[in-house]
């Protein structure tokens, strides 16, 4: 049984993929900087996988991607491969270093957005799309990356926001808690001849 | 616990892969009238609306970000144009008798005129979407559908200029393949003294350079020379496009190039980076499936 608290995190993160790819189609992608629009998606997908760990980073990176694929009448499954990679590596990311310096999501963000793009034009090569690699087309996805970079730390701080208080507990912290309330320290422990 | 944790971490995320990829070989084998698409064509219509709302509340952030770039480029453009409509003058009176003499001919000879611009009619439609990603797949949402008599393979222009067809169809909204999309091609005249035609193709990389492939080798083209579409009517194939729709103007066309690779560079007329309106060109007759887009 899943208490209401349980329910909370996956309801903020279904508002937030939500409302991320709505805004997404709706407005960002009408905008470009120097030929190219931002994308927010693959950046929010990896600020979840750091925020909330890998398995929450891969579900929201595949509902998200499905739901792009689908508003956007694009082949299936294509986006939400992409995004299971980009949340769930966030998470292990998250799960085996516990990154605490500030510009993590900055280097995350810049990965992932460089994944995003390179993986989309990989897999549409793959799909059929006809197209010359010229300087131009990399051009371009360097100039996408660098906006992904900039972008990275604000949209972090921006999911965080969201999903704080619905997050289940820092590993570090927890740990740190559980010392200092004695009971699970190995040196704590009394020995069984005593 | 800790095994289990892993073991259900890695079932889920193998599951999640497992079905990524099932669907992305059942779409990619399925025809336009299958499941999946059908399922698509109904989320598209159910969230066409909401997409409307939210393109229409967020337009003054667009034109807030939108505002630096177009001031920029409006500056440059304004001298631009300047220099352009005093040649266009001197041009106006001799085009003018032109059209005397024209129409008369074609009274004479009795021309068929049914598949020119005049006979479609014109359905101004809101673009409410548009992909992330736009290197590869470059598209932009509208809001008409097959309800508003839109159908798949109708002609779409902007700013007096050719801005693409329509790919998808939904009941209230469609999707709208742009000519700087790599599957474009689109058969073009230039209008020279030859009136040479060709292939118009998207560099890719450069959204705003459009080639115009298989041209004659010694055509003469000239920088500014305009490009129109070709159109062209078979008793069983027709263009996507009507013919004589502006697409762009000749930015580069370099005698070596023609010379070995048989194509000149041309800007489009339309902006097809801020696009807010475009014209539906909803045709005259005949089942969209006649229709046939140029190309390999």
């Amino acid at each position: 049984m899943i208490s209401a608290d349980g329910y909370q995190l996956p309801l903020r993160l279904a508002a937030l993929g939500f409302l991320t790819v709505v805004i997404q189609i709706a407005a960002v992608s009408q905008i470009t900087v120097f030929g190219v629009s931002v994308d927010l998606t693959p950046l929010v997908v990896a600020s979840v996988g750091l925020l909330a760990g890998s398995l929450p980073g891969a579900v929201f990176g595949f509902a998200v991607g499905l739901f792009v694929d689908v508003a956007l009448v694009q082949t299936l499954g294509v986006t939400s491969l992409l995004f299971i990679a980009i949340g769930y590596w966030a998470g292990r990311l998250r799960e085996l270093r516990d990154p605490a310096h500030g510009l993590t999501p900055l280097v995350v963000g810049a990965a992932a957005t460089a994944f995003a793009t390179v993986g989309f034009s990989l897999m549409q090569f793959m799909l059929g799309v006809r197209a010359p690699v010229s300087w131009l087309l990399l051009r371009q996805v360097v100039v996408t990356i660098l906006i992904g970079t900039l972008l990275a730390l604000p949209i972090y701080a921006l999911v965080r926001r969201v999903v704080r208080g619905s997050l289940p507990d820092d590993p570090r912290r927890r740990r740190r808690r559980a010392y200092t309330t004695g009971g699970l320290s190995p040196l704590q422990r009394p020995s069984a001849g005593r | 616990m800790y095994d289990k944790q892993v073991r259900r971490r890695r079932a889920v995320l193998v599951l999640l892969v497992v079905v990524s990829l099932i669907l992305l070989t059942a779409y990619f084998g399925e025809s336009a009238g299958s499941p999946l698409h059908s399922v698509q064509r109904g989320v598209v219509t159910v969230l066409s609306p909401i997409q409307e709302g939210a393109s229409r509340a967020l337009k003054p952030v667009r034109d807030l970000f939108g505002w630096f770039g177009d001031t920029a480029r409006a500056k440059k453009e304004r001298d631009q144009l300047k220099a352009q409509r005093d040649r266009l003058l001197e041009q106006v009176v001799g085009y003018q008798v032109a059209l005397q003499e024209n129409a008369e001919l074609h009274r004479v000879l009795a021309l068929d005129d049914s598949n020119g611009l005049d006979a479609y009619d014109k359905r101004t439609v809101r673009v409410i979407g548009r992909p992330p990603n736009n290197l590869l797949l470059d598209r932009l949402q509208v809001d008409a559908g097959s309800s508003a008599g839109v159908r798949v393979g109708n002609p779409v222009i902007a700013d007096g200029g050719l801005v693409g067809h329509v790919s998808f169809v939904a009941s209230d909204s469609s999707f709208v393949t742009l000519i700087t999309d790599p599957s474009s091609n689109v058969s073009v005249k230039v209008l020279n003294a030859a009136g040479d035609t060709g292939l118009l193709k998207p560099s890719v990389g450069d959204p705003l350079d459009l080639l115009v492939q298989l041209l004659p080798r010694h055509a003469r083209i000239r920088q500014e020379d305009v490009v129109v579409s070709g159109g062209f009517r078979t008793t069983r194939l027709e263009s996507l496009y009507p013919p004589n729709i502006p697409i762009g103007r000749v930015t580069e066309a370099d005698p070596e190039e023609l010379a070995s690779d048989q194509q000149a560079h041309v800007a489009p007329i339309a902006d097809l980076r801020h696009l807010d309106f475009v014209q539906i060109l909803i045709g005259p007759s005949g089942p969209a499936g006649e229709r046939a887009q140029v190309g390999p």
